[in-house]
């Protein structure tokens, strides 16, 4: 067909329409259609398009028109090309689908969120040793050079020891990972690169960005679950979205038809409120008893921590080589072990609380938290002790120094202004203890002690009963995989919090100048069950997600404090030399930014504007917080509201019909008595009559049911004589009936 | 409903040295271009992917399915062989998905059906389409809406008949209190709709 020269309207007519079909096609995929059905409808429209497309090219710029379409064809091609890329890109997709279907997707959500963490470790990694580790390494000075980054003379012989520098010492410990071997030059090499301040900002930087990423994952969570945790449709959900469709294995469908058939048990239990608390004194008792039990199990803990860091520090200060490798990794070791033993005891205990599981799995893993936490706080503390220890051996030491350096220039100390330079050997020249590097090297001895715990834990505790449990299978008396000891599930919510705290334990350190990124621990959970009760301890993951926050934001506190209020070492790392550590972003301030911008900043920076600046923060956040309560509130009324207005337009729909059927049976009723009415009238009148009235009534009763296919039912005012079917807006059509269109 | 059972480990097998992909995997002679193309913009799946689909489709019987596509012949499987899918074999709602994605309703599937049933059940299909099906599904008596009987089957194949009667009456009882928002006795698929856009785990 040729298109002759079209009205502006009618060209806008035809654009639209060619608009609307290229709308349908690319929306196609997501319509409930039948295969055929869609691609029939998607050669129609391409043709369409074709057709059409060609013609409103036509006059103006036809070639122009023509060019836009084929490069919006490419770039769509481009995009669909590019999403599949980045799909292939990502790391451990197979894997973790696979995992999905064995174990189902609770599982695969803790690998999903490992594999999250690594990515954000291995960021903050990238940057550290970018920007701090390698311009040390290849512009600062190298090793041996100055006394800090030499091993002292003393330890020389056993520096290279296997024993030694797995604890971090000797070699190591003069390395660029720690702070200790950073030289406090404001710029090194020739790109003036400024060490001091990159070190300082890569630290905090580091920690802000861990905050955002946190935060801006559980915005983005948020947003998806929208109304979050709603009861109202308990029943329902279990029915339709129990069961997961990604399963794959018959093992772990038949684990997920127990669950499910488990869960509505309860949950028909819970209903019929059969649960009768008999004895609801002896209940409170129990879980009173139960939260004494665990609190004193916690101190416990907190003052079994205290304890063996105060004999380390007796162990360091008698001298390391005298006791043998337990007394020297006691410490991380009775971390580790508490951090793996409580949590059990928890579950023993929790047995007496006679809680729903849901709730018990919540206090179960608050328990925990306190655990991990008073056990880092205990050990941090414990640090702070050893810290100010370790400072008053500096001022010693610096006492020392003078005394030292007076020994060197023995007998020429005469002459004020020209003392000969004398060059000593840096390995020979006293060191001060440097307890930023002792912090570090503790917190990297701790992450690591706790990984081999949870590694050897593993093996013996699961692969190992794992494989007793399958071999002695055949020869044992009773059935061991389903009884007792069987293998060990995957604690899902377990593992997750074991991450989480690995995480803090690693911001902590990096807080403290260690420069070591352990990556998370990547289990093999090879021959672990999958869990048999799905309880989820909050609807969402942001659970996990505040957790983690809180984790960050408690261990970054000490940091902060440390960095705020305890002068660094005179001797070794970057800030030496300096009464604070956050001196250095004056020092640049002054040197490196215009006289201005100094005096700008020293404005901005007074108390006077920094107070009401956070005052107004504060109160712009109540301000939010109430607006998106009351949001939520008019939310739930609106939900509510829609609700009953459905309901009522149901209900009155229903009545209705309802009306509308009584009024049609009654209709019939009369017409029933009127035709036998007639009948014998007829009967009494002749033959004649009768014909005709039943030829009429059979008319009536003919019309009445073939209009009735055409029509909704509506009653039949019966006169004597037949009268014409009513439709609406008619006198005698009753009103408010519904009126349906004829097919 | 996500079954993204074509990115796990199965689907990966086999794919090297198939007749398919000869040299750059470019030179397939299965489909034209024109009908790959449609595929991909009537499903959500790649060129690749659809292309898995097909052998997998044809894994199932060999000697039914033809290596020619191009003039479109009507092979339909029968539902036995859907069924053994290692995907759908342990999913207790298999037979209505088949017959839920089948042109005759018996779940006997030909390529086009099977395309389709995988694209909705895909994690790339949005949430309203699989709400749809869904109810599709869980329909048993296909009658547009899902009644008690259809509620008592659906509980029936999720717990493989372990609750009692009195159990299952009272869930069905409960659920359509819980859901039914216009009194009928029966879910339509509004309030199936309505429903599933507020549980917190549908798509999984």
């Amino acid at each position: 067909m040729v298109v002759g020269v079209l009205t502006p309207e009618e060209l806008e007519k035809l654009k639209e329409a060619v608009d609307e079909r290229k709308k349908l096609i690319t929306t196609l995929r997501g319509k409930p259609w039948p295969m055929m059905k869609k691609l029939q409808t998607l050669k129609e429209s391409q043709e369409f398009v074709e057709k059409y497309e060609g013609a409103l090219g036509r006059g103006r710029g036809r070639k122009l028109y023509a060019y836009k379409v084929m490069m919006q064809k490419k770039w769509m091609k481009f995009l669909r090309d590019f999403e599949n890329f980045k799909t292939a890109c990502i790391p451990w997709e197979m894997k973790i689908k696979d995992i999905e279907s064995h174990f189902g997707s609770s599982v695969a959500s803790y690998f999903i969120f490992l594999r999250w963490m690594y990515g954000i470790n291995m960021i903050l990694f990238g940057l550290t040793f970018g920007l701090v580790m390698v311009p040390e390494a290849l512009m600062g000075r190298p090793y041996g050079s100055i006394p800090r980054k030499t091993v002292p003379r003393a330890d020389e012989t056993s520096a290279m020891d296997f024993a030694i520098l797995w604890d971090f010492g000797g070699f190591a410990k003069y390395s660029v990972l720690f702070y200790g071997y950073y030289n406090n030059q404001r710029t090194v090499g020739w790109l003036k690169f400024r060490m001091p301040l990159s070190y300082f900002l890569i630290g905090v930087g580091t920690v802000a960005y861990s905050y955002m990423v946190v935060i801006r994952k559980m915005a983005r969570n948020a947003n998806e679950q929208g109304g979050g945790d709603d009861t109202s449709f308990n029943f329902s959900w279990k029915m339709f979205t129990s069961w997961d469709y990604l399963i794959g294995n018959p093992e772990t469908a038949d684990n997920k038809f127990a669950s499910i058939t488990t869960s509505f048990k309860e949950a028909i239990v819970e209903e019929q409120e059969n649960r009768k608390d008999d004895n609801i004194h002896l209940t409170r008792f129990l879980r009173v008893l139960a939260n004494f039990l665990v609190l004193c199990c916690l101190a416990g803990s907190g003052y079994l921590i205290f304890f063996v860091v105060r004999r380390s520090q007796k162990f360091a200060l008698a001298g390391l080589e005298n006791y043998g490798w337990w007394e020297r990794n006691e410490v991380n070791m009775v971390m580790s072990l508490l951090g793996m033993f409580c949590p059990m005891l928890f579950d023993v205990i929790s047995s007496l609380e006679n809680y729903h599981p849901r709730i018990a799995l919540q206090w179960q893993l608050g328990r925990i938290f306190a655990l991990f936490l008073g056990n880092l706080y205990t050990f941090i503390i414990a640090l702070m002790d050893e810290i100010n220890l370790k400072r008053k051996e500096e001022e010693v030491i610096i006492a020392n120094m003078t005394l030292w350096q007076a020994s060197l220039y023995n007998g020429t100390l005469g002459e004020n202004n020209t003392t000969p330079v004398i060059t000593v050997d840096p390995a020979d020249v006293p060191r001060g203890p440097c307890w930023e590097t002792m912090v570090g090297q503790e917190f990297v001895r701790l992450i690591i002690s706790d990984t081999m715990t949870t590694y050897v834990t593993l093996l013996i505790g699961d692969f190992l009963r794992a494989f007793i449990v399958r071999f002695l299978n055949y020869c044992w008396c009773w059935d061991l995989e389903y009884g007792f000891p069987s293998y060990s599930e995957f604690d899902v919510s377990g593992n997750v919090l074991g991450l989480i705290f690995n995480q803090g334990m690693i911001c902590d350190e990096r807080a403290a100048p260690a420069r070591l990124h352990v990556p998370a621990v990547l289990g093999s959970h090879v021959l672990q069950r999958p869990p048999g009760a799905v309880f989820k301890a909050s609807g969402s993951n942001n659970f996990y997600m505040a957790m983690l926050l809180v984790i960050l934001f408690l261990s970054t506190l000490p940091a902060i404090y440390t960095i705020v209020s305890i002068p660094p070492s005179f001797d070794c790392g970057p800030f030496s030399g300096k009464s604070r550590m956050f001196d250095v972003i004056q020092e640049t301030l002054e040197n490196d930014f215009p006289a201005w911008f100094g005096m700008v900043f020293s404005y901005v920076s007074n108390p006077g504007l920094v107070l009401p600046f956070l005052l107004l923060m504060i109160l712009a956040i109540y301000y939010l917080h109430s607006i998106s309560k009351t949001y939520k509130q008019s939310n739930l009324d609106l939900k509510k509201k829609l609700q009953t207005q459905n309901e009522e337009n149901k209900k009155k729909n229903k009545r209705a019909a309802l009306k509308a059927a009584t009024e049609l049976e009654e209709a019939r009723n009369t017409l029933q008595e009127q035709q036998s009415q007639s009948n014998n009238n007829a009967s009494n009148r002749g033959d004649r009559r009768l014909n005709d009235s039943n030829g009429t009534t059979n008319q009536i009763e003919n019309g009445h049911t073939a209009k009735n296919h055409c029509r909704p039912p509506y009653p039949h005012r019966c006169m004597d004589r037949p009268s014409v079917p009513r439709g609406p807006g008619m006198p005698g059509y009753l009103p408010g009936l519904p009126h349906r269109p004829a097919p | 409903m996500g079954t993204d059972a074509l990115r796990a480990g199965w689907i990966w097998d086999g794919s090297e040295g198939n007749p398919l992909c000869s040299e750059m995997g470019n030179k397939q002679t299965i489909f034209t271009p024109q009908q790959l193309d449609a595929y991909q913009d009537c499903t959500f799946f790649t060129r690749k992917e659809i292309l898995r689909l097909y052998q997998r489709y044809r894994d199932l019987a060999p000697q039914l399915v033809p290596l020619d596509y191009t003039s479109q012949p009507d092979v339909k499987l029968p539902y036995l062989l859907i069924g053994s899918m290692p995907e759908l074999k342990d999913n207790p709602f298999r037979q209505r998905i088949a017959e839920v994605f089948s042109e005759d309703g018996e779940g006997n599937m030909s390529l086009d059906d099977f395309l389709d049933m995988f694209s909705v059940l895909s994690e790339m299909a949005p949430r309203e389409l699989k709400a749809y099906y869904a109810f599709k599904i869980y329909d048993f008596n296909n009658d547009d809406f899902i009644c008690k009987s259809d509620l008592e089957k659906t509980l029936n194949k999720l717990t493989r008949n372990e609750l009692t009667e009195d159990e299952v009456r009272m869930v069905c009882e409960k659920v359509m209190d819980e859901a039914d928002l216009d009194n009928d006795g029966r879910l339509s698929l509004e309030d199936f709709q309505q429903m599933i856009v507020r549980a917190p785990e549908f798509l999984r």
